[in-house]
């Protein structure tokens, strides 16, 4: 006997990223998760990134690391409030799921700032699937990876509204090919902006504090 | 490698799924709809639900997973085509503003129970 059942295997997280989108736009935070492969450069971006908006934009951070706190070290001397979960205590997840992300924010006064950054465990594949109640997801891909991350991670970089090429600094040193990289992300996302840059020099950095910028903006702006 | 998670959900479903009074008949089979844009490995959800689902109504029933293929239709000029390579541009046009249709699906669509 057949029961029919037609249910999304990802309800609960879906509903609860619901909830929490819910309660980031009542208390008027831009919410951004940083994705990539482990060593891309997600701290290094954020760290760089906060010390250009920073006070401007008052921010705080997530961050999600399977077992330590080094990445959370690192951001909170940036002066921004920083938030530690390690994915461990749920089970050692390779992704931050709806229900974390919910209790890491209320550990902070979301009154207080505009902007939560989401840093989420290295891996470009379970993240990608997972909601979190955010408002722009970005990819973090640097050039001593492979040119073919974008075909091979088809969904992240299909689910992404933006992606980050970092570590443009050491590209005298390598024979990385960038055309070809841009050329599959624009494959795999047409119309998605990539910003190229480096965290180390901060090279390139302009347009992409003008695009988050301009994300934080509209929302505060309702 | 968050196969583990997702059949945990699915036992979960399925489970609260067995109408009242059916609860001592075995269930033979969950069908299930994975689209493929998903990030799951039907292969290892497979074996994740084989070892969850030991002690739970649900063990030794099957796990039937329909593959979805991704279907686009494209913004402009409405030509719909299956994405079979990582190229997400209108086939036809060429522009880039396409929507997915089908192929992130990640579905319980039906428990099967044994007939007595
Ligand atoms: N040369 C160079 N190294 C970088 C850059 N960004 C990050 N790194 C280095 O790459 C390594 C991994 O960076 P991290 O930010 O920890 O990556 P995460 O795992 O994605 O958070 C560290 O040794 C960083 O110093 C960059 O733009 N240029
Ligand atoms: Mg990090
Ligand atoms: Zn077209």
């Amino acid at each position: 006997m057949e029961i029919k059942v037609i249910r999304k295997v990802l309800d609960v997280n879906n509903t609860m990223a619901k909830q929490n989108r819910k309660m980031f736009t009542e208390k008027e935070v831009f919410v951004l998760n940083v994705m990539s492969s482990p060593g891309s450069g997600k701290t290094t971006t954020l760290e760089k990134t906060l010390s250009y908006i920073i006070p401007e934009i008052k921010s705080a951070v997530i961050v999600g690391d399977i077992c330590t706190s080094n990445d959370a070290n690192r951001l909170a001397t940036t002066g921004v409030s920083v938030v530690q979960i390690n994915t461990d205590e749920f089970g050692g997840d390779c992704h931050l799921a709806a229900h974390v992300v919910e209790k890491a924010a209320c550990n902070l006064d979301l009154d207080a700032i505009d902007l939560l950054i989401v840093e989420n465990v290295g891996n470009l594949v379970c993240p990608a699937e997972f909601d979190i109640g955010e408002d722009a997801k970005i990819v973090v891909l640097s050039v001593t990876e492979g040119e073919d991350k974008p075909v091979k991670y088809p969904l992240m970089f299909r689910v992404c509204d933006a992606a980050i090429l970092n570590k443009i600094d050491l590209l005298p040193y390598l024979d990385y090919n960038r055309e070809e990289v841009l050329n599959n992300i624009r494959q795999v996302h047409p119309e998605m902006p990539v910003f190229e840059l480096s965290a180390k020099t901060g090279d390139g950095f302009t347009p992409w504090i003008e695009w988050l910028k301009s994300g934080v903006n509209r929302k505060i702006a309702g | 490698m968050h196969e583990m998670g997702i059949a945990k959900q699915i036992i979960e479903i399925a489970t609260s799924s067995i109408p009242g009074g059916m609860e001592d008949i075995p269930v033979e089979r969950v069908n299930l709809k994975v689209g493929k844009l998903s990030s799951v490995v039907p292969d290892s959800l497979r074996f994740c639900f084989e070892i969850l689902s030991i002690n739970t109504p649900l063990s030794g029933a099957d796990l039937n997973i329909e593959v979805v293929p991704i279907l686009a239709r494209c913004n402009e000029c409405k030509f719909e085509w299956t994405i079979n390579e990582p190229i997400f541009m209108c086939k036809n046009c060429k522009s880039g503003s396409i929507e997915i249709i089908s192929g992130r699906e990640l579905d319980i669509t039906s428990i099967e129970l044994e007939n007595k």
